[in-house]
């Protein structure tokens, strides 16, 4: 028998606000145990939340990313239950009215075709603590630094069908978030992690199986792994004759498995009630108009421009829109007149490469967008050539913003020898010093072009315009 | 001789010079340590902090600070959390936590230069109407010991009528400030929910709990008010008003009524018997001050006991679960796991009548009760605050009694939660409504003192303050005391 998985993830986008969703304190991560907890945050006796209105503009953000419904009235709602690191004994969530509605994106998962993913709502809920099992033998510790930070809980329909679908999904509201700046996108500081609801069915079967949820996964690559482990694992116990379980596993990336970690009753009782503390999160037209003018050109849109206006290949135009930094700095090096498919490359290649060797983010890049617009334009004129274009922008990230790509190739002497008076002497000097060669080259030996150009570059330092030798090589013959 | 029965009484007397407000605060911290002991009516009593308000209060004033409110001192009730001094809300589960800040209500209080002397005894978490559920002892009625004070703010109705302070705060949820009041023969105001920030008060129900002052009479009762009230905005439920009246009540006192009003008489209100003989003089004496009474009919007051009970205990419920034994308050010995430190911690740290709302309110808010009981009474609540929206087409105010019956023995419903509950009968319709109320005393029953209250529309406090200062311009039943002859 064949069968197909059906995925559908929730993932929680920490929003980037300087302070939490219900208090003053900072969000930062990183502080000692505990000193990021507020009064509101530890659940003092007679402490209120007040919502951060920036925390509501986020989301508001990622709805129109989504091409979401945007729910001028929202709720918040107390989801009741009791743990050590939950100081209130209830989150405050969004239960039956979220602040985003239903929207989709497009998913293009390597090597495979693009599919439309639903989500469901997006809703807004302030984080839990941490507790921390393995610090006192014995004992639990907990820190509420993480208390109350801001979270937006998005939910897609159960509509990927591999574990690859999965990632590329999960990947694809990453790149989002971090392009319309709701979100740093640091997964390994858990800025955004995702739980995956996981079935199988009998390929052509209506009816979904029974789901198992995959809790809080934080990489691309864990996603895909748990759940390629946990469509097998399912697959397997159908295949013995036996039923899959509505219950919660955890995935080991050690082992690779999925454990089950608790059974869930279907009852699961959360006791939801709109909170009393916050009146209702009512948002005006103006407000989502606003955000909706502030938005940037979307990865998608960009790729396409990039493609159909600009002229770059499928791959270099996804490439380039996938990331916001490198989106703007090639759009910048664009207007200031560059060749496009000249400047991803450089963007791909050089660029890159040193700022990797840097662990330099692209913000901080000394060659800014205007000085490779102006490298580009004297390869394009002829003034370098390929090589000494690479020793200019060596010097240009010495040099930084303030550098002068034409004093540069004055004061290195990078420009090319375009001058035939003393390229032809050159040449001739060769000649008469290898005669047999010149010889051959006569005799219909195309190699020795080669060699003669080769020669002619290294005695010019490569300054010498290889088509122009070649012309003047061409010409003796 | 000295006045010190009133907040307005005391401030002239420091305006003159008859006495500094340290010589005040000395006076009330000795009599409350010698009289209180027959009452029972303050956990606290912080004397070191209140002769450091009261000295610099005095500085100031040397200074040339003529703010009336300036060195007067009152008490709060043990449910607003006070930096640094000890805030119980009368239970076990906090009987050793010190908050590590103030309520914004105490906030205020400080920056006028008002001097807390203490906190005031209440029902535990605010959940009764006899201060019989506090972990700290039972308050005993100034008018007879034998009896209760009412609750929960019992023990500031009775250190306010026993003089102990001209003038305490209170909370009301149900009733909790004006039932206790009428029981003590005090003047006590429920303002308009949203008036008074709820941030540093302990909550019961949420969407219920509101703050106000406790008084002798009305006049004491608008410069409370004045000072405790203003838009907070650690509070997304407080309201953002400009009501001009309210400032002006700090200088100038309540504005004299310029017309007589229309005052409805709830018929669902009125019962037949003896405790109802001092409301009906007061309905004689209104007229006789050019008012007119008018027969009106709020429907649905009937449900308001129940809808109320399913409400706030719901909230209760789910409010009371951060009381878990991990950050603050009370924990168990030796917690086996955290279960049961949760169970444990809870079992001990909470009385009987908290646990008798938590349990109700978790059943209500389950899956598959919830749309029977908490949505129903949502829908409920609403037909009863537009019962109050319709009377107030027709009537300025509307006069009904504040409670049931005058001070009951203590012990006396203690077995009977439900008989208890329906000295709410009154006061828990405006509450649901988030309308301002009022007691006022308006005589006595059996030698027991006995309030009228007053209701009025949203944010029109200044109309049931200038009614009742009109009444008690006319009449001496606010100026009564324990022990005199009646």
């Amino acid at each position: 028998m064949s069968w197909e998985a059906v995925i559908g993830l929730e993932i929680h986008v920490q929003l980037a606000t300087q302070s939490k969703i219900f208090s003053g304190a900072s969000t930062a991560y990183g502080a000692a145990p505990n000193a990021q907890a507020c009064n509101v945050d530890l659940g003092m006796p007679g402490v209120l939340p007040v919502l951060n209105e920036r925390a509501v503009e986020l989301a508001i953000r990622f709805g129109l990313a989504i091409d979401a419904q945007i729910n001028l009235y929202s709720i918040f709602d107390r989801k009741n239950y009791f743990y050590a690191d939950l100081p209130k004994g209830y989150q405050i969530s969004q239960f039956e009215t979220p602040i985003v509605g239903a929207g989709q994106i497009i998913v293009t998962p390597q090597n495979g075709t693009p599919r439309s993913v639903g989500i469901t709502r997006a809703h807004l809920e302030e984080d839990a603590g941490k507790s921390v099992h393995d610090l006192y033998p014995g004992q639990t510790a907990v820190d509420l630094n993480r208390t109350g930070t801001p979270l937006l809980e998005g939910v897609s329909e159960p509509d990927m069908r591999t574990a690859q679908e999965a990632s590329a999904y999960f990947r694809q509201i990453h790149t989002l978030a971090r392009y319309i700046g709701i979100c740093d996108g640091n997964l390994a500081e858990g800025s955004m992690r995702c739980d995956a609801n996981v079935s199988v069915r009998p390929t052509g079967q209506e009816v979904f199986g029974e789901r198992t949820e995959i809790k809080n996964i934080n990489s691309f690559r864990f996603v895909e792994q748990a759940i390629e482990y946990e469509i097998a694992r399912q697959i397997d116990v159908l295949e013995a004759g036996g039923r899959i379980h509505r219950e919660t596993r955890l995935y080991d990336p050690d082992k690779d498995e999925t454990r089950s970690m608790r059974s869930k009753e279907l009852s699961n009782d959360y006791r939801y009630f709109p909170d009393p503390d916050l009146m209702p999160l009512t948002i005006s037209e103006a407000l989502v108009e606003r955000i909706r003018s502030e938005l940037p050109e979307l990865p998608d849109a960009r790729c396409a421009r990039y493609c159909e206006q600009l002229g770059l290949s499928a791959s270099d135009a996804a490439a380039i829109s996938s990331d916001i930094d490198r989106a703007e700095y090639f759009d910048a090096a664009v207007t200031a007149g560059a060749n496009a498919k000249q400047c991803a490359n450089w963007i791909m290649g050089e660029l890159s490469a040193y700022l990797n060797k840097q662990a330099m983010p692209l913000s901080a890049s000394p060659v800014t967008p205007t000085l490779l617009a102006t490298l580009i334009a004297r390869i394009e004129d002829g003034t370098l050539s390929s090589k000494t274009a690479k020793t200019l922008f060596d010097a240009l990230w010495e040099e930084g913003a303030s550098a002068d790509v034409d004093d540069l190739i004055d004061s290195l002497n990078l420009a090319q020898m375009s001058d035939d008076g003393a390229l032809t002497q050159i040449i001739d000097d060769l000649i008469d010093a290898n005669p047999k060669q010149f010889e051959e080259l006569r005799g219909g030996k195309d190699k020795m072009l080669g060699f003669f150009v080769g020669q002619v570059m290294k005695a010019t330092q490569g300054k010498a315009n290889p088509q122009q030798v070649n012309e003047i090589i061409r010409a003796k013959l | 001789m000295k006045d010190f029965s009133t907040l307005r009484g005391m401030s002239a007397g420091l305006a003159q010079g008859d006495f500094s407000s340290v010589e005040l605060t000395q006076d009330h911290i000795a009599r409350i340590q010698t009289e209180d002991t027959h009452l029972n009516s303050f956990i606290t009593v912080s004397a070191e902090a209140a002769l450091e308000q009261a000295a610099a209060a005095d500085k100031l004033r040397a200074g040339g600070d003529t703010r009336p409110t300036l060195g007067l001192p009152f008490a709060h009730k043990d449910i607003f959390c006070t930096d640094g001094i000890l805030t119980t809300a009368g239970s076990k589960m906090l009987s050793n936590f010190v908050a590590p800040y103030d309520a914004t209500v105490v906030g205020n209080m400080a920056a006028a230069g008002m001097v807390s002397v203490g906190k005031t005894n209440m029902d535990e978490f605010a959940m009764g109407s006899s201060n019989e559920t506090s972990y700290f002892g039972s308050v005993s009625n100034p008018w007879d010991r034998q009896r209760v004070p009412g609750g929960s703010s019992g023990g500031s109705a009775a250190a306010v009528a026993a003089g102990l302070v001209a003038a305490a705060t209170g909370t009301d949820t149900g009733g909790s400030i004006r039932q206790p009041a009428s029981l003590c023969g005090i003047t006590g105001l429920k303002p308009t929910y949203g008036r008074i920030s709820r941030y540093g008060m302990i909550a019961f129900a949420s969407s219920l709990d509101q703050a106000g002052p406790m008084t002798r009479d009305a006049e004491d009762a608008a410069l409370m008010l004045s000072v405790m009230a203003g838009f907070d905005p650690k509070d997304s439920t407080s309201a953002q008003r400009d009501d001009a009246w309210l400032g002006k009540m700090t200088t100038d006192g309540i504005a004299e009524l310029d017309q007589p009003l229309t005052i409805g008489l709830p018929e669902e209100y009125f019962q037949a018997g003896e405790h109802m003989l001092a409301i009906e003089a007061a309905k004689l004496e209104l007229e006789k001050l050019g008012h007119s009474l008018k027969p009106v009919s709020l429907p649905h007051t009937q449900a308001a006991v129940p809808v109320y009970y399913v409400l706030a205990s719901a909230e209760a419920s789910t409010n009371l679960s951060r009381y878990d034994g991990v950050r603050f308050g009370h924990r168990c010995d030796n917690p086996q796991s955290l279960q049961d430190l949760y169970e444990r911690s809870r079992e001990e740290g909470f009385g009987p009548e908290v646990k008798r709302r938590i349990l109700p309110g978790t059943y209500t808010l389950s899956v598959g009760y919830f749309d029977a009981y908490y949505l129903k009474a949502q829908k409920i609540r609403r037909l009863i605050a537009e019962d109050f929206d319709n009377a107030f087409t027709d009537v300025d105010l509307l006069l009904t009694p504040t409670a049931p019956t005058p001070a009951f023995k203590k012990n006396q419903l203690t077995d009977d939660p439900v008989a208890m509950y329906q000295q709410d009968l009154y006061t828990v319709p405006t509450s649901l409504a988030g309308l301002p109320a009022m007691s006022i005393p308006c005589g006595f029953s059996q030698g027991l003192p006995m309030g009228m209250q007053l209701i009025a529309p949203a944010f029109r406090e200044d109309l049931p303050l200038a009614l009742a200062a009109q009444f008690q311009r006319h009449t001496d039943w606010h100026l009564r005391r324990p022990g005199q002859d009646l």
